[in-house]
């Protein structure tokens, strides 16, 4: 069977690439395959729809470990935590409560399975384009600054179109990299030339782009380089020519301000120039050989030409019309072993609460992978399937690691603890919190807000408008950032008093908690459970009905205002804000 | 009045006694804490504290208190001479210059971390950047170490106006810092709605906090525990009287003024205030420091008059409030900027030979520590790193250098990294 598997996965790998060429439409029969597949990849989509190819190495490797160290794992999640937990990790957002029952109610060995493949499907495709489409304009171009900088060259909305587009056609990974190393064009949605993922490199150029350099090994290499602009770097092999033979790739990359300075909204070109390298101490020029110069600490000159991080060095004419130096480079980064390596080590960080390296974006032999031969099996395979994410997806999520409970045992696997720094096992789900962006997404999918009633753009200003607060941007040249949002008392504030959380346990006639309260097919019992499904994804315990109840007793007279009582106290839980 | 003598840890038993009489409180009882309102006289004790100005994208020192005229990296600025026989310093900053004789310099920082990311974390907690630790930063470490000093403290002991200073690492998320602009504005402080919503709110943290210690009790991690400690910190700071001391708009117009109408004037004084509240911590962060274009320009016309004026207020005011001798000042950024001149009248990023300034508390006054060579690139005494700086920081505090943690993965960690104390800042 696995032979099988190994023969379709090239199949598909062929078409895969020739499909993303074409701007193909999303077919609505075979779900998340590239469309127009032969009948050969159709079977393999629907083999791989059914988890028959789910590699068994995953668990048997996380197994060995277990053993090696002494480990138990915990028990699995129950039903509705693993729903929870899914929804959140693939769409962004916890299940409604009719999402939440309909998954209750499958009794089949596959019900994992089918989850699985329905959110990895057409029917769900708007939300999981727009959940990734958040996590990655973070991971390129940073959170929403404080102040909306009129100046800056980086549209985020053409960033977020990009992402979006992307993988709501689930575009293979690499043609993704190749986008977003290779593309020129506008930045801003609605003109001519739009390209959306122009954004990412447009706005890391100045300095000869230095940070350009630093984010695309980072990102797609899980390389942190950024130190050997200066000097060989104090932990890790890498040398400062190193650093200056990667940026040699982009000295042929212009980004051009177009329109009147004083547009609201200024539009930029990401654009390709000859390089015709730097001037000499005569100052002539050599374009056949365009060469750069870089200075030690000691502030002697040395040259670079462009030479990948494997030591590949490419004809150095800067001259387009002989070398695009940036197509050069995708083509490098992409059949590098270490961008499957990279995106396979994240996508895990992203499900299991921790990576095989921490962080996700520094590997290399200074931070050996707690997991290496997963890691480098998983990057293999998601290779030869084509660089699907979704089929990386799928065979994360179905893996048992991913399956198991939060809850540690004593004396058994509490010794897993990463958040002490140890390396993680995996026995046990980690305990993580929100991202602010789900968190706003959650809020809205538990007040049973009605989609249809505004526009998936409106939502999504709304959001970045809210998100704005949290960020706090360093004004330095690296374009760093950080959120206030990770458990603090501004957090909490914002939990206890904030407008979206007024809006959201309102009790306005015709809002979420006034049509349960007027709902007289429900009785008091049958209300608190729905206030806890649909946020905790469970049943209340005798307990916390006793207090409901309790409530609603005090507040005779005004029972939507003990509703609003008990789901305040639910969204305040910290059962509420964390993914468990 | 009703207190309520609850612990924090509450049986069922009470809070089901709470709700049973809910209807019946006529005032709300704070449920969470035995708070009690800070007398005046504790107050005006003098406690300890630091405030640490921070000069977000490191700051050209090389042109601000280590010049060096006729050298070829001199720079256009001048130097002016000091209230310190045979000190000068630059043209751009004449109150400093008035007040060194209460100030320290220390001329011979050398460190190796010349990236903003790895430079502020490194000047912020004594420690390198580490896959497998987050160190806590001066804030948090100074706010725990302080902190019992000032026990009817209701507000965070480790503000940070301006920016987001660097974490409290394994110390966990009741050390992190508050984080407010210059305005003194804390989002989302009030339920609204009137005395009936206090006591609602009350009445739902009663509930809520059984449910938190359900949730912790099932053993999923730290982070449950993590979030009930600071649900409780949130319902402290929601009810208490000291959140005053961040109303920076309250102070006369003339103190202000003084301070200058900037953000980092207005976070300056907002310090003072706090400091005399008794926050043993702030942080106040000046950024646009990152001057690889146009440094002189932007030196003379926009950052040095700022710094100037607030810094020099802050001393003179801490000084005449009798604060100034139990306060430390920290002054620093990432690194310095390179002797050398770069092509766009610029200096990038230098970290092998810098100055910091220091003053209050146990410093001693206007010493000036160490020296570097003619042209600015070299320290020619002993040099001195991040961590020997916040070994002296803490020593100028009274806080002991034996103190140590125990990090996130169970390894004792002296507090600063064992730096050792800059002894000539001391008498």
């Amino acid at each position: 069977m696995k032979r099988l598997s190994a023969m379709f996965g090239v199949a598909v790998l062929a078409l895969a690439t020739c499909e993303c060429l074409k701007a193909a439409e999303v077919s609505n029969s075979t779900p998340s395959q590239p469309a127009g597949l032969s009948t050969i990849a159709s079977s393999a989509a629907k083999a791989s729809s059914t988890g028959s190819d789910q590699p068994a190495y995953i668990n048997d490797l996380i197994h060995q470990n277990w053993q090696a160290q002494g480990l138990q794992p915990s028990q699995s999640a129950a039903d509705g935590e693993w729903c929870r937990r899914i929804y959140l990790d693939v769409l962004g957002r916890i299940p409604s409560v009719d999402e939440l029952e309909h998954y209750l109610r499958d009794h089949t060995a596959q019900k994992k399975q089918n989850l699985v493949n329905r959110l990895l499907s057409d029917e769900y495709v708007e939300d999981y384009a727009r959940n990734w489409s958040n996590i990655w304009t973070t991971i390129l171009i940073g959170r929403p600054p404080q102040m909306r900088d009129k100046r800056a060259l980086v549209n985020r909305e053409g960033m977020e179109k990009y992402l979006r587009d992307s993988f709501a056609r689930n575009k293979p990974y690499d043609q993704m990299v190749v986008d977003l190393i290779t593309a020129n064009g506008a930045n801003k949605p609605g003109e001519e030339d739009f390209r959306g993922e122009v954004n990412f490199l447009i706005g890391n150029l100045d300095d000869n782009g230095v940070n350009a350099t630093a984010k695309t090994a980072k990102v797609f290499l899980g390389l942190q380089v950024q130190c050997t602009q200066c000097h060989n770097h104090p932990f890790n092999d890498w040398k400062q020519n190193q650093f200056w033979e990667l940026n040699a790739f982009f000295r042929q990359t212009k980004a051009v301000r177009e329109g009147p300075r004083k547009t609201p909204e200024p539009i930029s070109e990401l654009v390709s120039r000859d390089f015709n390298g730097e001037p000499d101490s005569r100052g002539a020029t050599n374009p056949a050989q365009a060469i750069l110069y870089y200075e030690l600490r000691n502030g002697q000159l040395k040259s670079a030409f462009p030479v990948f991080v494997d030591g590949t060095q490419i004809n150095p004419d800067g001259r387009l019309s002989t070398v695009n130096r940036r197509a050069e480079l995708a083509k490098l980064v992409t059949s590098s072993p270490s961008m499957g390596e990279a995106i396979v080590n994240r996508m895990w960080g992203h499900f299991l609460g921790y990576g095989f390296t921490k962080p996700v974006d520094d590997m290399g032999p200074h931070n050996p992978p707690s997991h290496p031969e997963l890691l480098a099996k998983l990057a293999t395979d998601f290779g030869s399937h084509g660089h699907d994410l979704k089929q990386l997806i799928r065979w994360i999520v179905l893996s048992q690691p991913y399956g198991l409970s939060s809850k540690m045992v004593n004396g058994v696997n509490d010794k897993d603890d990463p958040a002490k720094g140890e390396k993680p096992m995996f026995s046990h789900f980690y305990l993580r919190q929100m991202q602010p962006e789900e968190l706003y997404d959650s809020l809205l999918v538990a007040t049973a807000f009605d989609k249809t009633l505004r526009s998936a753009d409106d939502q999504d200003q709304n959001r970045t408008q809210w998100l704005r607060q949290f960020t706090i941007a360093f004004g330095t040249d690296d374009g760093g950032d950080t959120t206030t949002f990770n458990g603090t008392i501004p957090q909490t504030l914002m939990m206890f008093n904030s407008d979206l959380i007024r809006k959201a346990t309102s009790t306005s006639p015709g809002d979420f908690l006034d049509q349960i309260a007027n709902d007289r097919t429900m009785s008091n019992a049958d209300r608190i459970n729905r206030l806890f499904l649909a946020t905790l994804a469970r049943k209340p315990t005798h307990e916390e009905i006793e207090w409901a109840n309790k409530l609603l007793e005090a507040r005779k007279g005004d029972p939507v205002g003990a509703l609003q009582d008990v789901f305040w106290v639910v969204l305040n839980s910290g059962e509420f804000i964390l993914n468990h | 009045m009703n207190p309520c003598n609850c612990s924090s840890s509450m049986s069922r038993r009470h809070f089901m006694a709470h709700l049973a009489g809910a209807a019946a409180m006529a005032t709300p009882a704070i449920a969470f804490t035995n708070s009690l309102l800070a007398s005046a006289a504790d107050l005006k004790k003098k406690n300890k504290a630091c405030i640490m100005l921070w000069m977000d994208g490191g700051p050209a020192t090389i042109d601000m208190f280590d010049m060096k005229p006729g050298s070829a990296t001199a720079g256009q600025f001048k130097p002016i001479s000091t209230k310190v026989d045979g000190l000068q310093i630059c043209e751009h900053l004449p109150q400093l210059a008035g007040q060194m004789d209460q100030l320290a310099i220390v001329r011979s920082m050398s460190t190796r971390e010349a990236d903003h990311g790895r430079g502020r974390y490194y000047m912020h907690t004594g420690y390198v950047p580490n896959p497998t630790i987050e160190h806590p930063s001066y804030g948090a470490v100074v706010a725990h170490e302080l902190v019992s000093q000032m026990p009817q403290l209701e507000i965070p002991p480790f503000v940070s106006i301006g920016g987001s200073s660097i974490g409290p690492g394994f110390l966990g998320m009741t050390w992190a810092p508050f984080v407010v602009d210059s305005n003194g504005d804390v989002k989302n402080l009030n339920p609204g709605g009137g005395k009936d919503a206090m006591e609602r709110m009350h009445q739902r943290l009663t509930v809520l906090g059984s449910m938190e210690e359900d949730f912790i009790n099932e053993h999923r991690g730290e982070a449950a525990d993590d979030h009930f400690r600071v649900l409780k910190k949130t319902v402290n700071l929601m009810t208490s009287k000291q959140m005053a001391a961040f109303k920076v708009n309250t102070e006369p117009a003339a103190m202000q003024e003084k301070y200058g109408k900037t953000a980092f004037g207005r976070g300056c004084l907002m310090a003072r205030r706090l400091v005399e509240a008794g926050v043993p911590f702030v942080e106040v962060d000046m950024g646009g420091w990152d001057t690889h274009q146009n440094n002189f320009t932007t030196l003379e016309k926009q950052k040095l008059p700022e710094l100037d004026k607030a810094m020099s207020a802050l001393i003179g005011d801490l000084k005449d409030r009798g604060l100034y001798d139990s306060t430390a000042i920290v002054w620093l950024g990432e690194f310095g900027r390179t002797p050398r001149i770069n092509g766009n009248a610029g200096r990038d990023h230098y970290a092998r030979a810098w100055s910091v300034v220091v003053g209050g508390a146990g410093f001693k006054r206007g010493a000036v520590v160490g020296a570097t060579n003619e042209d600015g690139t070299q320290v020619t005494t002993d040099p001195y790193t991040s961590q020997d700086l916040m070994a002296s920081v803490l020593k100028s505090l009274g806080v002991s250098l034996n103190t140590t943690f125990t990090s996130n993965n169970g390894r004792p960690l002296k507090i600063a990294n064992s730096g050792k104390v800059i002894k000539e800042l001391f008498v």
